[in-house]
């Protein structure tokens, strides 16, 4: 049984699986709060399916790229988890997960990307071939510097029209295609590591404003 | 091995992530991994720095600490984590990775205050506490006298800082004086050869006009300002600047006013009993200086060793088996992280 999550977007998605096909999954009602909606999807989606944590055999989760503060609860809910359970944990690019349910729902046919909002007016980009498989990124760019006619799935096509004007479905990841992909190996599986993408803002010392007022 | 609840605790509000395993008042286990080396150039906690250090830490740092314990996490009774005050995105990670193991063992979740582990870790070194006793806590984040009745119910604030933490005002002395961050020890060290009363530094909120609004409030901001003055008129006057008389005669002042607060709200409210807590109580200087007007004054004054003062998970494990042991009742799985949980709310 593979509990999967994903906590890249402002949406938390949760989902069981049980080697033949998803058996339950929740999306999150409210936008945003991951902190605190996740562990109650998890014990919500094992109560549907009648399952209990023993039954779990390995962990799902999507590293991202996405925003940092939900990222890391997904990452360490998966980490802490699989450690305490002692089943083994798989990570998969966020996009990854969009973009092989746009070629198993037959959103897209042929070359096409995935575009998610990054925030500060940038997107998490990634392009992929006829079968879903990622052949550049994830990069974290300027809408315009990704700009293209492809077909493109994912929130940021539609926040961004004037770059993506085809935008396709879906918007974002689900656990349920992320169980899917991750049962059926169809990305390249990675560790729970954030998918960070950029560095941390800080301001060195030597910049910091001086201690007296005006001096 | 004596009695009690197995309780893990899980601290991650700052820079430290801590996980800490106790037996009832039993220390057993204390694990902590620091980013403070990560944060040392930019003078200062960076949040999205120690919010990435917690997560690559938070998994070793629990093994580390069942393997110092010698138990397996399926023992544990309960799981404690400090749902704030503190950093947010420092906090989530902890309280994710509680609520992944209360989850995961299927065993009750204690989200509980920082400020109130402070209080409760005293415990594990020096036995149940007073009650009431009366708290003074001191660190970068907090500056607080509080009043304990039951630390497992709710904390009385009696005062606070109006403006920086007395840790915040060690850290910028020490930039001024060019020592390292965390200016804590580095001030503690220089002072040790220098002369506490060479500089004649301000008290804050000690005169009797502001004793009537403030009196058990703390002031560092105007302290920090008179160092800053002094020594720029040395500079600008070619004096090299004794470092160590400086960073004695602040330390002097910081000690001075927490201590002498400190007494004033014991007396105060009739306690006899101190408790010191925080960072800042690992300072050398406020240590003896309590413990010598403690004698003369004959209140008693206990204070835990350092490595128990600076944040550490053991003081969220403490918390967390008292709860256990009064019976209170957990968290629910949808437990927030609270930058500016109020020092009343001790279970969240
Ligand atoms: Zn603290």
């Amino acid at each position: 049984m593979l509990l999967s999550f994903d906590t890249a977007t402002p949406l938390v998605s949760v989902a069981l699986h049980d080697g033949h096909e998803v058996v339950a999954e929740r999306p999150s009602d409210h936008p945003m709060k991951h902190g605190e909606q996740l562990a109650p999807l998890i014990a919500s989606v094992l109560a549907d399916a009648g399952v209990v944590r023993q039954d779990l055999t390995a962990i799902a989760v999507g590293v991202g790229p996405g925003p940092f503060t939900g990222l890391r609860v997904g990452l360490v809910t998966a980490r802490t988890l699989a450690h305490v359970l002692d089943i083994p944990v798989y990570g998969v690019c966020s996009l990854d997960v969009i973009a092989v349910e746009a070629v198993d729902t037959g959103t897209v046919r042929g070359e096409f990307m995935v575009a998610t909002d990054a925030r500060r007016k940038e997107v998490y980009v990634a392009t992929y071939d006829e079968q879903g498989r990622r052949t550049d990124g994830p990069h974290v760019v300027k809408p315009a510097a990704a700009a293209t006619a492809l077909p493109v799935a994912g929130d940021g096509a539609r926040l961004y029209a004037e770059a993506f004007p085809h935008a396709v479905a879906p918007n974002r990841p689900s656990a349920g295609w992320l169980a899917r992909v991750v049962t059926e190996e169809r990305a390249v599986l990675l560790d729970p590591d954030p998918l960070y993408l950029r560095r941390p803002d800080a301001v060195e010392n030597a910049h910091r404003k001086p201690v007296l007022p005006g001096a | 091995m004596s009695d009690g609840p197995l309780v893990l605790g899980i601290e991650t509000s700052c820079d430290e992530t801590g996980v800490g395993i106790v037996r009832g008042h039993t220390l057993l286990a204390d694990a902590v991994a620091s980013s403070v080396d990560e944060h040392a150039r930019f003078g200062g906690v960076v949040p999205e720095v120690a919010s990435r250090a917690h997560l690559e830490a938070m998994v070793p740092t629990i093994e580390r600490a069942c393997e110092t314990a010698g138990i397996s996490l399926h023992d544990v009774d309960a799981i404690a984590v400090t749902s704030g005050p503190g950093l947010v995105g420092a906090l989530l990670v902890g309280v994710a990775s509680a609520k992944a193991l209360a989850l995961g063992l299927g065993k009750p979740l204690y989200g509980v205050n920082h400020l109130a582990a402070h209080v409760a870790v005293d415990q594990l070194e020096h036995g149940p506490l007073p009650e009431p006793c009366l708290a003074l806590l001191v660190s970068g984040g907090h500056s607080s006298l509080l009043r304990v009745e039951d630390v497992t119910v709710g904390v009385d604030p009696l005062g606070a800082t109006i403006d920086d933490a007395a840790g915040e005002a060690f850290d910028k002395v020490a930039r001024l004086l060019g020592l390292p961050f965390p200016g804590g020890p580095h001030i503690d060290r220089a002072a040790a050869s220098g002369s506490s009363v060479a500089i004649d530094f301000p008290r804050g909120l000690t005169s009797r006009k502001d004793v009537e609004r403030h009196r058990f409030d703390f002031s560092f901001s105007g302290l920090k300002t008179a160092v800053a003055r002094w020594v720029e008129a040395q500079q600008r006057l070619g004096t090299p600047i004794d470092v160590a008389d400086v960073a004695a005669s602040f330390q002097e002042a910081v000690c001075d006013v927490l201590v002498r607060k400190a007494f004033d709200a014991a007396q105060f409210h009739g306690i006899d009993d101190i408790l010191i807590g925080g960072g800042v109580a690992a300072n050398s200087r406020l240590r003896a200086m309590a413990t010598e007007r403690a004698e003369a004054r004959g209140i008693r004054v206990r204070v835990p060793r350092p490595g128990l003062c600076t944040d550490n998970g053991a003081m969220v494990a403490a918390l967390g088996a008292e709860l256990v042991t009064r019976g209170r009742a957990p968290s629910a799985l949808d437990l927030p992280a609270d930058s500016s949980q109020p020092i009343t709310t001790v279970v969240a």
